[in-house]
């Protein structure tokens, strides 16, 4: 299989709007008659949606929570990135660009990371429109906030809910259209699988979630917009329902699956504290314009925070990266915090965490400025924990909080299936090997409001679809594949709960494909999962019907998923034999335990291909050049 | 820590519920709510018993679909704070705990402690929005907007859609939801134009999907997990008024 990435080449500067200029249109008159399906209503689905049905398409669109609102883009807190320069502090379209390929180790294609920085300042403009509350300063314009991996700041706000804001700009957007009959919406509805008819992708096949039905949809074109996989590691600051399966129920029908090692570890969680925990709190990387990561210089130092004096303490972020200090990028600030726990120096019960302190910040700013910066977080972490974080430092730990990896696309945002695409998150393409902080908004709204609407239209105009219905074979056999897992689940009767099985996987993962990874544990692991799985198969209980809604029966099909998921993205982070970004391997390091690219043999995307069940998948190879932000070390210092 | 819970279980919208007793045990004070939960419906699944159903997603009090009346209280004792965020060190040791669905005619009983909130949807679509297709937006600080009116419209945008108002609220009202979109929208330059034709449609449809009306007790305000003040009922009366008045 030949990875085209349609990619267009000329100066950068120019590259988007050529290759706008040189797509088919179709008619609007001809809009009506196309069906076009999206599932997931986060801000990539929710913007689709709504744009697609602005422009005149019939838009159906799914998503298994109760209300597209509630879709996990809603839980983002930080801000968005945009080029807007506001602040005249030396930002541009270039330097967003220029900060995204090297934040992401110089593995994402620079085509699309120059279109989203260029997008970046549409975003801004459009979310204001839709009535979006950023945070604004006297003069009623728009105020900004530094982000991690960047010295400029361009990072717009809501509170510590710019997500949720976004989200409901989307959300808004999308009810807008439902009103006006282009966009049907089905609440509790999950994809099971994709329905792929003459090689390309025609529809899919759901579970209405209240009362069991299989339904069959059919269309033109498919959008998955269902977000990342990061619930794979079991804990992570993920919602509870996100999952992997639409886009791995696609893989299995023929999309590749792209760099799925790169998963991203967030510094600032949380930290673990107990067996029956189920989810990690992310503490907003914005809390380090104005906190301090700090640990005892003396491993097991018994004294209580406030009496540690500085001479005392490690700054080891503003000690090893002096020019970014705190705001120092996520894997590295990940990595950093492991290194220092792994010495002996974490703080808190576990052992298993650093200090984030606001001290200074208090000194320097008052209560009440941090309060209007920080409220909502400051509160959730008292709540969750049970300490006041303006009286003594919060405690942090990395946790599993994005992934980079996705299903491959090219520059249309299209899989290697036609007519099927995949855009924010659920999609590789836009973060390399790590995502910088606000970055994710911003490519779920470009790739939802203003790259999608352009390429779905240039494939339906350009593509003669043969008519199809939901009595085709296609339609048919998915539905039996559907069907047939779902009374092989309420049959097996076995002894053990789903989630016993999603924990074990979730702490195998994380132990051997988590922040650091070699060959010895990845090769284990591939010998464990498919153990795992078979047991998974045999000794599952899932209880209760497939007619009406069974949230054990929803689980066990999504762990099914991640147990096979789990095992490529395992081969993966074995078959890239170099350290970047979100994926670092022991074996691959320098002398100060910084990431060792190989950039002679690894610059490329590793996209996998489904080759059947049992059959180990073919590893195809999309080749990276750099053009304009020339292959260099990631240098922070 | 050990618990007795008292349980609504519905099969389904048509049947009959009733409450059912369980024993959670060996709780950490630590443990979320939920996590609580997930500790009890665990040991349901391993004796292949169905799990107790009940709406959840982020479990960092942000999305909104968690939402259970907890010994009559909508979201349980702790005042500002969705189901998700209570924490089993909010409750005394060996206390016995009534969890029941939202009750209101607007929001029918799916399974359990699952509730259908799409009435909440339907309020939205009939107005819940500004009109700007994708594209058509001006320069974003071309209009400038008070900081203090961003941060008013911001205090009533943090509303997360779970409907506890309507729970708490004795005539099930949706004034507080409905005030709140109307606010955030309503205090915005960019929301304007379109401010009366929003108030007529939301509030309409909000009485056709079955809402009681406004009691003005203020029981919303004070079981909102986000605290959204009843200072945006008011606004919404006066928004109505005047739609009504000057159109």
């Amino acid at each position: 299989m030949e990875l085209k990435s349609n990619a267009p080449t000329g100066p950068i500067e120019k590259r988007w709007d050529n290759y706008k200029f040189n797509l088919k249109l179709v008619n609007p008159a001809n809009k009506r008659k196309h069906t076009i399906i999206v599932v997931g209503t986060g801000l990539a689905g929710s913007a689709a949606a709504a744009t697609l049905g602005e422009l005149g398409y019939n838009v159906l669109s799914f998503c298994h929570q109760d209300s597209p609102r509630r879709a996990h883009s809603i839980a983002a807190q930080g801000g968005i990135n945009a080029a807007k320069n506001y602040q005249n502090d030396g930002d541009s379209v270039y330097r967003l660009f220029y900060d995204t390929v090297k934040g992401g180790e110089w593995r994402a294609r620079e085509s699309n990371v120059y279109r989203l920085a260029e997008i970046s300042v549409n975003i801004i403009d459009q979310c204001v429109a839709q009535g979006v509350p950023f945070a604004r300063e006297y003069g009623g314009l728009l105020a900004n906030r530094s982000f991690g991996g960047a010295l400029v700041s361009r990072t717009f706000y809501a509170r510590g809910q710019t997500g949720q804001q976004l989200l409901l700009g989307a959300y808004q957007s999308l009810m807008r259209q439902v009103s006006a009959g282009k966009v049907k919406v089905f609440q509790r509805h999950e994809m099971l699988d994709l329905v792929v008819s003459n090689g390309a992708a025609r529809g899919i096949v759901t579970r209405d979630m209240v009362n069991g039905k299989i339904e069959r949809w059919c269309a033109d074109a498919v959008l998955l917009c269902t977000g990342g996989y990061g619930n794979l590691f079991y804990l992570s600051t993920n919602a509870k329902g996100c999952n992997v399966s639409a886009i791995w129920r696609a893989y299995k029908r023929g999309a590749c699956m792209a760099n799925p090692c790169y998963t991203q570890i967030h510094p600032t969680c949380i930290p673990v504290s107990g067996d029956y925990q189920s989810k990690l709190t992310l503490m907003s990387e914005s809390l380090r314009n104005d906190g301090r990561v700090w640990v005892p210089k003396q491993p097991g130092d018994q004294r209580t925070p406030d009496q540690i004096p500085d001479a005392d303490r490690d700054y080891y972020l503003e000690r090893k990266y002096p020019t970014y200090g705190n705001l120092a990028p996520r894997d590295i600030s990940s990595r950093a915090a492991k290194e220092q726990c792994d010495a002996g120096r974490g703080v808190g019960p576990s052992g298993r965490g650093v200090f984030l302190d606001f001290r200074d910040a208090l000194k320097a700013q008052g209560h009440k400025k941090l309060e209007e910066k920080y409220k909502e977080l400051f509160e959730m972490y008292h709540n969750i924990t049970n300490e006041d974080g303006y009286k003594q430092p919060m405690r942090i730990y990395p946790a599993v909080h994005y992934t980079m990896g996705g299903l491959w696309v090219d520059y249309n945002l299209m899989s290697t299936i036609p007519g099927c695409f995949v855009l924010g998150e659920a999609n590789f393409s836009d973060h390399g090997a790590n995502r910088l902080g606000a970055s994710a908004l911003m490519q779920g709204l470009a790739d939802g409001y203003f790259v999608i609407p352009y390429t779905l239209g240039n494939y339906l105009a350009g593509t003669k679809l043969p008519k199809l219905d939901t009595n085709d074979t296609a339609f048919a056999n998915a539905e039996q594949n559907v069907t047939g897992q779902i009374s092989k689940f309420l049959g097996i009767k076995g002894t053990r709960t789903v989630d016993s099985f999603h924990k074990e996987l979730g702490h195998l993962m994380w132990e051997k494909c988590g922040m650091a990874r070699n060959e010895k544990g990845l090769k284990e692991l591939l010998q464990q999962i498919p153990t795992l799985r078979e047991e998974f198969w045999k000794s599952v209980n899932v209880p209760g019907s497939d007619k009406d809604l069974n949230q054990a029966l929803e689980r066990a099909g999504r762990v099914a998923d991640f147990m096979e998921f789990g095992e490529l993205t395992a081969r993966d982070a074995l078959e890239r034999r170099e350290s970047c970004g979100g994926h670092f391997r022991d074996e691959f390091q320098d002398e100060e335990g910084e990431c060792k690219r190989d950039d002679e043999n690894f610059c490329h995307v590793a996209a996998w291909e489904y080759k059947g069940e049992s059959q180990t998948p073919v590893r195809h190879i999309e080749p990276l050049n750099f053009e304009y932000v020339h292959l260099a070390k990631r240098n922070y210092k | 820590m050990n618990f007795t819970l008292n349980v609504w279980r519905q099969k389904n919208a048509n049947e009959v519920g009733k409450l059912e007793s369980y024993t959670a045990q060996h709780i950490s004070p630590d443990a979320s709510f939920l996590e609580m939960l997930d500790v009890v419906n665990n040991e349901l699944e391993a004796q292949g018993k169905e799990p107790i159903a009940f709406d959840h997603d982020c479990r960092e009090g942000i999305c909104g679909a968690c939402g259970i009346f907890i010994n009559g209280r909508a979201h349980g004792p702790r005042s500002g704070t969705t189901t998700c965020q209570l924490y089993m060190r909010n409750f005394a040791d060996g206390e016995t705990l009534t969890l029941e669905p939202w009750r209101a005619k607007a929001f029918p009983v799916v399974r359990d402690l699952v509730v259908d909130r799409t009435a909440f949807e339907r309020i939205i679509q009939a107005g819940g929005f500004i009109s700007v297709a994708t594209g058509n937006a001006p320069e974003a600080n071309g209009l400038p907007v008070p900081k203090v009116d961003a941060e008013l419209a911001m205090d009533a945008a943090a509303c997360i859609g779970c409907g506890a108002c309507v729970a708490a609220c004795k005539n099930a009202s949706a004034m507080l939801f409905v005030g709140a979109k109307v606010s955030h929208l309503g205090l915005l330059p960019q929301g304007r134009a379109e401010a009366a034709r929003r108030v007529e449609n939301m509030v309409a449809t909000m009485d056709t999907e079955g809402f009681g009306n406004c009691t003005n007790t203020g029981a919303c305000e004070a079981e909102c997990p986000k605290r959204i003040s009843i200072s945006n009922i008011a606004r919404l009366n006066r928004e109505l008024a005047c739609a009504k008045i000057f159109g």
